[in-house]
């Protein structure tokens, strides 16, 4: 394993609402390697998002709180950092990215006043320096008409190219850390091919660290040399991308994987989707929170949590893998 | 996931069957309303208050210590002691007796004011929205003119051509309100109108005149609910207003607006006489505007400006 | 843009023509004659004949009716029928004194109200947000005339440190400045705060963040400039409300603005003098609105270059 430039400890990040205590994220553990992309898959809900803006620290607290662990960065716990700590790693070490183009920019902002705000922010560049380096960034992520671009309004762009001044503003400060929460479920197609390639080059350009935040393994398949996925706020399956692609150990994530359509295969062929949803937090069950939906699911998924446990050289939370699977009998 | 989705639909689809069946409601959902309703402590804390206002102003004869009309020339401009709380107006009136009186002007008023602003304003706002085109346009073009004109100008001018009575304030004040009411009428019926069931019902023959009365206005029904009841405060104020110029309540019927308007004169020495029926309008005003938040929260939370 | 402009002004058009006819008809169907109020009792039928004749009153209605509009047209709108003067003279003479009021009351509406609901907004839930809330509806359901007349009782009986009444000086119009803006905090605290917590649950203030702009800084600049769209549209009609005179707020400091002028020329049935303020009023209330309107393109660029991108 590499030097690692993030590494995040037993994070807990709970909600306090009207219905009670929410455990978005529930003892999540994981780290991000220099210059690697770690992929982090789940459905909506599933806590990745959250996991993200703890990072960030932009959790809004209340109703939120991190109830416990630790974000290491760069060998320093982010969440030790004040608020105006946090803000100077933010934009500046660590960017990100969002899921909707379309709304993540400032509608009465141009695109320049934008992407310049962080230069001149962080770098402390003048106003001509910045605008110098913002058309640069405009074309880099490959804008055309930079210069026209960088003074127009959001609502003049498509959400592709938004998408890519999104980009263009993440990476403007060289961060060390780039967080992309589903950079591309907002696009089409075409589109989000072109942006995923766009990511890999800048990163391979710019030599910084990616986390990415899918509920599509087929983004994960591009760009991830790590995988995680995440369920019901805990980690399920922690793996290289190799290993998840060659075999899927969870059942939950070798449902995801069926739900990746192929190119090549029979078009007719149904999409094998899986059955129900994500329990929300007021309904989870006792035993595996994927258990009401898991088709190989037995009694003693349903009576207690299995523990994240090692197995084939990966991290896998199912009693299929363990010694009591076949200790229980099928109902 | 599409499951789920389908079930709101049918959902949605049994709630509005039943709003055409029923003609006024759904039960399920006003109390769902009503539990959203009660869980709002200020508004509840509110609603408690306007029934307490309500059972003054109905009981009027009964709590208050005096008659508000009785004039006692021994005691003129009492200070305010054991026999008049408040004191006494120049005539020698108890002010309590005619703050309490009072009310009964002001509820009186704000309501039927409303229901005159509902009447006028549910109909043309519903004839504009379910028409549309010409019909429309000259409703609209009425409501921009009854905006732009001032409006305590225009409730004098009617007043002075009605004459000053309680009845014609009626009158002046729901004229000078319902164009809000339209406004919010005749948006929710032009949405409404392109929704299913009133086009199957248009389908199936039904005439417009049923339509609009059993199809459209039952269901901007929550809509009226909350119009009328924020309605309310701003009526009573209009009638404070008018009858503090002079051109509203006639004395010596008590009105707060003419108290305050009377002792004018003497806030150098009896400040309590015209701070108390302020007081009074305050706390019904607030009590109305406050409730009627709630209300709107609870019922029909799109309204929110 | 342009045509939207256009189309505005149209409407502007119709509703001012709609508005002198109404209150023309009003004031031919409201009882009391202007004449024989005039001449008080003394007159006989021959005097107020020929007093008639010499006002036009003898003239058919719809040819009175054209001479008030061609007058209208040139802001001539006569001369009052009780102190002779030229309407739009004492129009012009009121409006300087209701422009200082309305000045007065709206930079002080502005100040507390708009920095209010900023800070109610971000303090969410908080003992202040309760307190500013408290406070705004109490701004709002308080009548103006009584707040005028509470703030007499104290600040210049009780304390005696400001007029409370008079129009020549700056101090008298503290007052009558507060009680006439303290409904328009009110509201505006209420506008600004919903329109700031709208906006702050909105992407882009979570991207701003991201980059690392500060709390303070994304809610100054990022939050408000979008927040201040439905700010500018409620401020602006306030402010057009202010401008048309308070007749009770005028009455209770005695101040000869727009009010004081509209409720003396009705209880004198003074119609020219009324006409004049009628349109004066509507006038404003009209023209603030299309302002208001337009003013949105300036504010919001979707607006500005949407149509001409499309």
């Amino acid at each position: 394993m590499g030097e690692k430039i993030l590494e995040v400890k037993h994070l807990k990040t709970y909600f306090h609402t009207d219905a009670g205590l929410s455990k978005a994220v529930n003892d999540v553990s994981f780290s991000v390697e220099k210059k690697k992309t770690l992929g982090i898959v789940g459905e909506s809900g599933c806590g990745k998002s959250i996991t993200s803006l703890s990072i960030m620290g932009l959790v809004e607290i209340p109703p939120g709180q991190i109830a416990g662990g630790e974000i290491i960065f760069e060998g320093e716990d982010l969440l030790k950092k004040s608020e105006k700590e946090m803000s100077e790693i933010r934009g500046k070490k660590i960017a990100m990215i969002f899921q909707e183009p379309m709304t993540s920019l400032n509608p009465v902002f141009t695109v320049g006043q934008q992407i310049t705000e962080a230069l001149m922010l962080h770098e402390k560049l003048t106003k001509s320096e910045a605008r110098k380096k913002g058309i640069e960034m405009l074309k880099k992520v490959k804008i055309p008409l930079a210069e026209k671009r960088f003074d127009e309004y959001p609502h003049q762009l498509s959400g592709g190219m938004r998408q890519r001044v999104m980009i263009a503003m993440a990476l403007c400060c060289n961060p060390d850390l780039l967080i992309c929460d589903e950079p591309t479920t907002a696009l089409d197609v075409t589109i989000q091919a072109q942006i995923l390639e766009l990511i890999n080059e800048l990163k391979e350009e710019t030599g910084t660290s990616v986390m990415m935040i899918t509920h599509d393994l087929g983004v994960i398949a591009e760009v991830a040399d790590d995988v995680m996925v995440m369920y019901a706020g805990k980690v399920v399956e922690y793996a290289t991308g190799d290993q998840i692609f060659e075999k899927p150990m969870h059942p939950y994530t070798h449902g995801l994987m069926s739900c990746i359509p192929k190119l090549d295969g029979d078009d007719t062929k149904r999409l094998s989707v899986i059955e129900g949803m994500v329990p929300s937090f007021d309904e989870m069950p006792k035993g595996c929170a994927f258990c009401p939906r898991c088709p190989e699911a037995k009694d003693i998924c349903r009576q207690k949590m299995p523990k994240l446990a090692e197995a084939e050289g990966r991290y896998v939370r199912c009693f299929k893998y363990t010694q009591e699977w076949e200790e229980t009998g099928n109902e | 996931m599409s499951k789920n989705i389908f079930r709101f639909f049918n959902k949605q689809k049994e709630f509005e069957q039943d709003i055409l069946k029923n003609g006024m409601g759904y039960s399920g959902f006003y109390g769902d309303s009503f539990k959203r309703l009660k869980k709002n402590r200020m508004a509840m804390f509110c609603a408690m208050l306007l029934i307490l206002i309500i059972l003054v102003a109905v009981f009027a004869p009964v709590l208050a210590p005096y008659d508000p009309t009785y004039q006692d020339y021994s005691a003129v401009l009492a200070s305010p002691g054991p026999a008049h709380p408040f004191g006494t107006d120049e005539y020698g009136r108890d002010i309590l007796s005619r703050i309490i009186y009072g009310s009964r002007v002001s509820i009186s008023i704000g309501i039927v004011a409303q229901v005159v602003a509902s009447l006028v304003g549910v109909t043309l706002g519903a004839v504009a929205g379910y028409y549309g085109g010409k019909t429309d346009s000259i409703i609209s073009r009425i409501m921009e003119i009854f905006q732009a004109f001032p409006d305590l100008i225009f409730a004098m001018a009617i007043m002075t051509f009605m004459g000053k009575g309680v009845l014609n304030l009626f009158i002046a004040l729901g004229l000078l309100t319902w164009v809000r009411t339209a406004r919010m009428i005749r948006g929710s019926v032009m949405q409404l109108k392109e929704k299913e069931y009133i086009e199957a019902s248009r389908a199936n023959g039904a005439t417009t005149f049923w339509i609009i009365t059993k199809g459209l206005i039952p269901n901007c029904l929550s809509t009226i609910i909350v119009l009328v009841t924020l309605g309310i405060p701003n009526a009573i104020m209009y009638e404070a207003s008018l009858s503090f110029l002079g051109i509203g309540i006639q004395p010596p019927t008590p009105s707060w607006g003419n108290m305050i308007s009377a002792a004018q004169t003497f806030i150098s020495y009896r400040p309590l006489y015209s701070i108390m029926p302020g007081v009074a309008i305050m706390i019904t005003v607030i009590a109305f505007n406050i409730f009627g938040d709630g209300l709107r929260d609870a019922l029909d939370p799109k309204l929110k400006s | 843009m342009l045509s939207y402009t256009a189309k505005r002004l149209v409407q502007t058009v119709f509703v001012l023509f709609g508005i002198s006819l109404i209150t023309f008809i009003l004031l031919q169907v409201v009882p009391g004659d202007p004449v024989a109020l005039m001449l008080e009792k003394r007159a006989d039928p021959e005097t107020i004949a020929k007093v008639r004749h010499e006002l036009g009153l003898d003239l058919p209605i719809y040819v009175q009716y054209l001479n008030f509009i061609k007058g209208a047209l040139h802001l001539d709108f006569g001369t009052s029928y009780f102190t002779k003067e030229v309407v739009s003279a004492a129009l012009f003479r009121c409006f300087k004194v209701t422009v200082k009021l309305a000045c007065m009351s709206f930079i002080f509406a502005a100040l507390i109200g708009i920095p209010s609901g900023i800070f109610s907004a971000v303090k969410r839930g908080r003992g202040i947000d309760t307190f500013v809330m408290v406070l705004s509806i109490i701004g709002v359901s308080a009548p103006a005339f009584w707040v005028a007349i509470i703030l007499q009782i104290i600040f210049g009986l009780k304390l005696a440190v400001l007029p409370i009444s008079g129009f020549d000086s700056v101090a008298a119009y503290i007052l009558p400045g507060i009680a006439l803006g303290a409904r328009y905090a009110g509201s505006m605290a209420r506008i600004t705060r919903t329109s700031m917590l709208e906006v702050m649950g909105q992407d882009y203030i979570r991207t701003a963040r991201a980059k690392g702009v500060r709390r303070w800084g994304v809610i100054m600049k990022h939050a408000l400039k979008n927040a201040l769209i439905p700010i500018v549209t409620l401020v602006g009609t306030d402010f057009g409300y202010m401008l048309t005179g308070s007749m009770l707020i005028e009455k209770v400091f005695s101040i000869p603005g727009i009010g004081k002028l509209a409720v003396d020329a009705m209880s004198n049935r003074d119609l020219p003098l009324l006409e004049g303020t009628v349109m004066y009023i509507a006038f404003v209330f009209v023209i603030v609105n299309l302002i208001v309107d337009l003013s949105y393109a300036f504010l919001d660029p979707r607006i500005r270059y949407g149509k001409g991108a499309a």
